[in-house]
């Protein structure tokens, strides 16, 4: 890693007293296809576009809404790579909880040690901060979690929020939409919603991925399940 | 002088003239016992502190409360005894700091086991025995450990220390399911007594710990003091 030759961090401040690595990193973020969470009463669902450069990508190879434990899963808006790192790295942390004390990790213990990651590459030699934003939802202890997590290592409990290109719109129309009694099928269909609020082209079951997070467990919603959501709304 | 590692491996370990030759498990000497009742756990200690032979102190309590309702026991070579203690407590510490709640007993089995087989092959020589309630569903919970981790979660007693075979003689013998906490009280004082009493290594009277949701008894009981 590059951390054996530098030992300066790439991250420094400005004079005004910004990073501004992180401020690009975010603007890495909001660059990138959106993501939405919603919390409901009885669980969480994550939801992402998934729109392809080209007909000929193989679209139901690639998946982003990852599990990281049964009980939590996650999103990002952003660098797919960097993800796919934090998505391991996620798992193996979550596992080693587990050996260490023979529970399932809970979700703001994971939360935690993630954004701990995520900080120590915006102050160690060699690296930059990772380009992208997660988002975390979970189920333990009788209640639904849903996390931030963001490139500078600061996260943030959400009711609902949106990521990635047209956050603003899509957090104004959450605001609007959301209220504290949303069932999990509600919050699905609000997801959808808002994530319609961005789309170009017409979603299908092929350009749009969903999970959901309840006292069941994590899963992801099956291409025909999705399917159905979308028949209702239109 | 490297001490071996398994406890069956005996060694000089006096460097006194009258030398015996021994397992470092039974150097200090000491016994606990732990057993289930009816929504409540009791968890008991004799009070010798020896080396080898000769009686040091006799005030030598081997049980510590960790939690609210929650004890762990751990005879064995006493400067391990103080040194597992001091390392499990930075633990429960920063876990209760970084959680938010308190450890659970199952939880505590956990994390003794997993600092006991950090030191697989150097092991701390203490075999540990926990007792407790859940913090939450109040649940009744025991369990013993050998030295290198291996838990044991059985539904009526544990036993450890010097004088555990005949601890599992007594035990055996005198519990029964569901009792009530007077009746633990009497049933695990007599179990470690008549048990220690047959072992020079463990005894000089006992103090046992009723652990109930509302309170936790502590009693000390005079024995024969040899």
């Amino acid at each position: 890693m590059a951390t054996e030759r530098y030992s300066f961090s790439l991250t420094t401040f400005s004079p005004s007293g910004k990073l501004v690595q992180i401020e690009y990193a975010l603007a890495a973020v909001a660059a990138g296809a959106p993501a939405v969470g919603i919390k409901a009463k009885d669980g969480v669902v994550l939801a992402t576009e998934k729109k392809h450069k080209s007909i000929l990508v193989e679209e139901h190879s690639i998946i982003k809404v990852e599990m990281i434990t049964d009980h939590i899963g996650m999103v990002y808006s952003g660098m797919g790579p960097d993800y796919r790192l934090l998505v391991r790295q996620a798992r193996k942390v979550a596992q080693q909880y587990y050996r260490t004390y023979l529970e399932p990790i809970p979700t703001p213990q994971l939360v935690q040690r993630l954004a701990a990651i995520m900080q120590e590459y915006t102050q160690s030699g060699g690296v930059r901060p990772f380009g992208v934003s997660l988002l975390i939802c979970g189920w333990d202890l009788d209640r639904p979690y849903l996390f931030q997590c963001d490139p500078s290592g600061a996260y943030f409990p959400w009711k609902a929020t949106a990521m990635g290109k047209n956050f603003i719109n899509g957090k104004t129309f959450l605001e609007k939409r959301y209220n504290e009694d949303l069932e999990l099928d509600d919050a699905v269909h609000t997801a959808i919603l808002t994530l319609k609020e961005s789309f170009e082209g017409q979603m299908s079951s092929d350009n749009i991925e969903i999970g959901i997070c309840n006292s069941q467990g994590f899963r992801r919603l099956t291409p025909a399940e999705v399917q159905d959501y979308l028949a209702n709304i239109a | 002088m490297v001490y071996p590692v398994h406890p069956d491996y005996t060694t000089i370990t006096s460097v006194y003239n009258a030398d015996y030759v021994k397992s470092i498990l039974a150097y200090n000497g000491g016994s606990v016992v732990a057993m289930k009742g009816k929504n409540c756990v009791a968890i008991a200690t004799d009070l010798r502190f020896g080396v080898q032979a000769q009686t040091i102190t006799t005030d030598f309590e081997r049980v510590f409360e960790v939690g609210p309702h929650l004890y762990i026991g751990l005879p064995g070579l006493v400067t391990d005894t103080q040194t597992v203690l001091q390392r499990l407590k930075f633990r429960i510490k920063m876990y209760e700091m970084r959680e938010g709640r308190k450890v659970k007993p199952r939880t505590l089995m956990a994390m003794v086991q997993n600092l006991l087989y950090e030191r697989r092959f150097g092991p701390y020589f203490v075999e540990p025995v926990i007792a407790g309630l859940d913090p939450v569903t109040k649940d009744p919970y025991i369990c013993a450990l050998d030295l290198i981790g291996c838990p044991c979660e059985p539904a009526d007693f544990v036993v450890s220390g010097t004088s555990s075979e005949s601890l599992y003689g007594m035990c055996e013998t005198t519990w029964r399911e569901d009792l009530e906490p007077d009746d633990l009280f009497e049933c695990i004082g007599q179990s470690l007594i008549n048990a220690f009493d047959r072992d020079a290594l463990s005894g000089w009277g006992a103090v046992v710990h009723v652990i109930e949701e509302d309170k936790v008894t502590t009693r000390h009981i005079k024995s024969r003091m040899d």
